[in-house]
């Protein structure tokens, strides 16, 4: 049997699809475009705005000469590919080979599937309806070759359906640009004349091939079926989920034990096959009174490491309620990682971020106290205290500045800075007592002062003047005046810390 | 025959063995302890043990933090990473720093209450990719100081708790016992401004060592000793500024 394939065509992909989530803009003409060199260019148009004359390439502001109240949204570069993506996707549901075809087509082979919706008519119509039900303007043919698929979807007027063997003649029909060749090649070959297919299709392959390279030959090829054109189908993501029945419903937490160990075995399994690991996972009891019972755990790191997930669970299993008995357990990992080959140990005892014992120490203590628990800071560039450092985001990130030494920073420091009454010659002297807590503190040395500004642009209040002062017993303080000194108003001081 | 010096210290060492502390040997981390070296058994710090570390008034935590981060420096210094458990921390990451630690080397735990402190701590003592352990524990029995003891000895890990205002003394399972408080800065006669950090150090317990009181600052990165009394130091200046 030859094969068969159907090319869709997606005339306004990307302004149907924001029609779609905006169906305002369905009855008005509007526009997508993103800034190039200063000015805005369109992307692309909805069917109203291309009727009024407005092209993709044009600027917004030519455009909107044409159509005055134009709309114009900012268009999302990768938003065609994973549009496009998605669709393919869905599309799966027809055929099991979908392919991606950039900028706005989708190819798919669909020999032998045809017959399951009744004939090739039916099923065109069943696809093409269902995606223009949804709102996407679309087109599709089917034909011998992606080629000629590809072609009809987009040039041929009369029937969208090629019969086996036939896509020659309709193709000979049919304008050079259907062949998917570079816009300058198009234009060469109107200038010599050569409008319709037929014109060349007969020339020697010699005068073809040094007026317009190899590139053009072969695309007349495919689509004429001579050579064979590979795609690439879109794969689907295969959850990783396992499932375990059981004859009789399960009550005891050895027993549920022994589901997870079985569950992990064949999970783990398969993802050291893949190469991956699990970041989180979940393991659901289906009980006999049809509720569902489960527990979630997490990791710092992917990992396929059935001991060490089992311990995560282990700890959790206790709050599961089996009441009248379990029938089917399944374990699910909805995030997953690929997992860094392990390092053979380079060093004996290995004592760092990198550890994979302390990875396994962290994950069993999020697991029981919950993810606030852990912390880890990266230096931050900034000057004010509360913004010198920020949380580390991930277990793997690396600081990329270097935390600044250059002025003395206290070791404790209180959450929030707290007022002290002080005695202290002004203007820009060290205090000589200061009362914390209704305890008084003499100042024997101090230094300073260290102005520290907010950056303007995340002011909120007044700078610091910072000064370390030690008392009679040697504890050193980091005290600070807010603002400046003002003849007129009073002005206060705060403990902020306390050095070693 | 052997002399009864080499018996006894034969004994010795068979006894250190028995009790966990490991023979010191040549990859032992010399923490720049100096005089204080003297004070252990084998002459080594002992790592892969539990150090206690009380500070009975509030003013004194800072300097016991600083005086834990120094050593903890010197416990880290291939690389490696430290746990700091606590449940209400004062901490300030970028002060570390100073005492040699990389801020962000350090894994900061902030549990709910000292129950989960004494877990989360006794299960970070058994895993022996860690440097240290540092933890804020108020209250350490004779039970829960053994089963840290036990941990650290396996692990090879070096546990600091850190006791701020404890309401007993009960004898623990620890193998030391220090208590640190700032010591006025001495700084250059006549000049102003702070000195270097210094403390007092207290060695009020250590396992088959002997206990002691001495004196150290912080600079440059090591601890610096100095005999002369504090307060000669002081009478000098003031004759000088007075």
């Amino acid at each position: 049997m030859s094969s068969r394939f159907l090319s869709l065509w997606f005339r306004h992909l990307k302004t149907d699809y924001t029609a779609i989530r905006r169906p305002a803009l369905l009855t008005r003409p509007f526009v997508l475009a993103l800034p190039d060199h200063g000015r805005k260019v369109i992307t692309a148009a909805n069917r109203l705005a291309e009727q009024e004359g407005i092209q993709p390439g044009m600027t917004v502001a030519d455009a909107r000469i044409l159509i005055p109240t134009l709309e114009e949204l900012d268009d999302k570069p990768e938003l065609t590919d994973q549009l496009l993506h998605g669709l393919a996707l869905w599309c799966i549901r027809y055929t099991p080979v979908v392919a991606v075809d950039p900028p706005n087509g989708l190819i798919m082979d669909v020999s032998g599937c045809a017959h399951l919706w009744g004939d090739e008519r039916a099923y065109l119509t069943q696809i093409v309806a269902t995606l223009r039900s949804k709102g996407y303007d679309v087109r599709g043919a089917i034909a011998d070759t992606i080629g000629a698929a590809w072609a009809v979807a987009r040039y041929c007027r009369h029937t969208p359906l090629i019969e086996p063997g036939e896509h020659i003649t309709t193709l000979l029909n049919l304008p050079p640009a259907s062949l998917r060749i570079e816009p300058s090649i198009t234009t060469r070959l109107q200038k010599l004349g050569l409008e319709k297919i037929h014109r060349f299709a007969s020339m020697p392959r010699q005068t073809l091939r040094t007026r317009f390279g190899n590139e053009f030959l072969l695309r007349l090829d495919q689509a004429f079926g001579r050579v064979d054109e590979p795609i690439k189908p879109v794969l689907p993501v295969e959850p990783f989920i396992e499932r375990l029945p059981c004859l009789e419903p399960i009550r005891t937490a050895t027993g549920i034990a022994i589901a997870l160990t079985q569950l992990l075995e064949t999970l783990c399994q398969c993802l050291k096959k893949q190469g991956k690991g699990l970041r989180t996972a979940v393991f659901k009891g289906h009980r006999v009174d049809g509720k569902i019972i489960q527990i979630n755990i997490g990791t710092h790191r992917a990992s396929h490491n059935e001991k060490h997930l089992f311990k995560l669970f282990e700890e959790k299993i206790p709050t599961l309620e089996p009441d009248l008995g379990i029938e089917v357990f399944t374990l699910e990992a909805p995030k997953v990682e690929d997992v860094s080959p392990l390092q053979p140990a380079m060093w004996n005892g290995a004592t760092g971020l990198g550890d994979n014992g302390l990875i396994g120490l962290l994950d069993r203590i999020t697991n029981k106290t919950g993810p606030h628990t852990i912390h880890r800071y990266l230096p931050a560039e900034h000057y004010w205290p509360e913004r010198a450092f920020i949380l580390a985001k991930t277990f793997d990130e690396i600081a990329t500045d270097t935390w600044s030494v250059t002025r003395p920073r206290p070791i404790h420091i209180l959450s929030r800075p707290e007022p002290i009454d002080v005695t202290a010659p002004i203007p820009d002297y060290p205090p000589m007592l200061f009362i914390h807590k209704g305890q008084r503190h003499k100042i024997i040395h101090a230094e300073g002062p260290e102005r520290i500004e907010q950056e303007w642009w995340i002011r909120q209040g007044e700078h610091r003047d910072y000064y370390a002062a030690e008392n009679e017993e040697g504890v050193r303080f980091w005290i600070f005046r807010l603002g400046h000194y003002n003849g007129d108003k009073t002005y206060q001081w705060f403990l902020h810390g306390y050095f070693a | 025959m052997p002399a009864k010096q080499d018996i006894l210290a034969q004994l010795q060492r068979d006894i250190l063995a028995l009790q966990g502390t490991r023979p010191a040997t040549a990859s032992a981390i010399d923490l720049g302890l100096g005089p204080i070296t003297a004070a252990f058994p084998n002459n080594t710090f002992p790592t892969g043990a539990i150090h206690e570390l009380i500070s009975p008034r509030p003013e004194t935590a800072p300097a016991t933090s600083g005086f834990t981060a120094a050593l903890v420096s010197g416990l880290m210094q291939p690389g490696g990473a430290c746990l700091w458990i606590g449940c209400t921390r004062k901490i300030y990451p970028p002060g570390l720093k100073t005492f040699g630690i990389e801020p962000d080397r350090v894994i900061f735990l902030d549990m709910k209450n000292e129950k989960e402190v004494l877990w989360a701590t006794e299960e970070a003592l058994k895993c022996n990719g860690l440097a240290a352990v540092i933890s804020d524990i108020r209250e350490l029995t004779m039970t829960t100081s053994r089963r840290f003891q036990l941990a650290a000895e396996q692990s090879r890990v070096t546990g600091f708790i850190l006791r701020q205002q404890p309401r007993n003394l009960h004898p623990t399972a620890s193998v030391a016992r220090w208590q640190i408080s700032p010591m006025r800065s001495k700084g250059e006669a006549g000049m102003p401004g702070l000195g270097f950090p210094g403390w007092n150090i207290g060695l009020t317990r250590i396992r088959n060592g002997h206990p002691g009181n001495w004196q150290l600052e912080w600079q440059a990165g090591r601890f610096q000793f100095d005999n002369t009394p504090v307060a000669t130091l002081l009478e000098q200046r003031q004759r000088k500024t007075g």
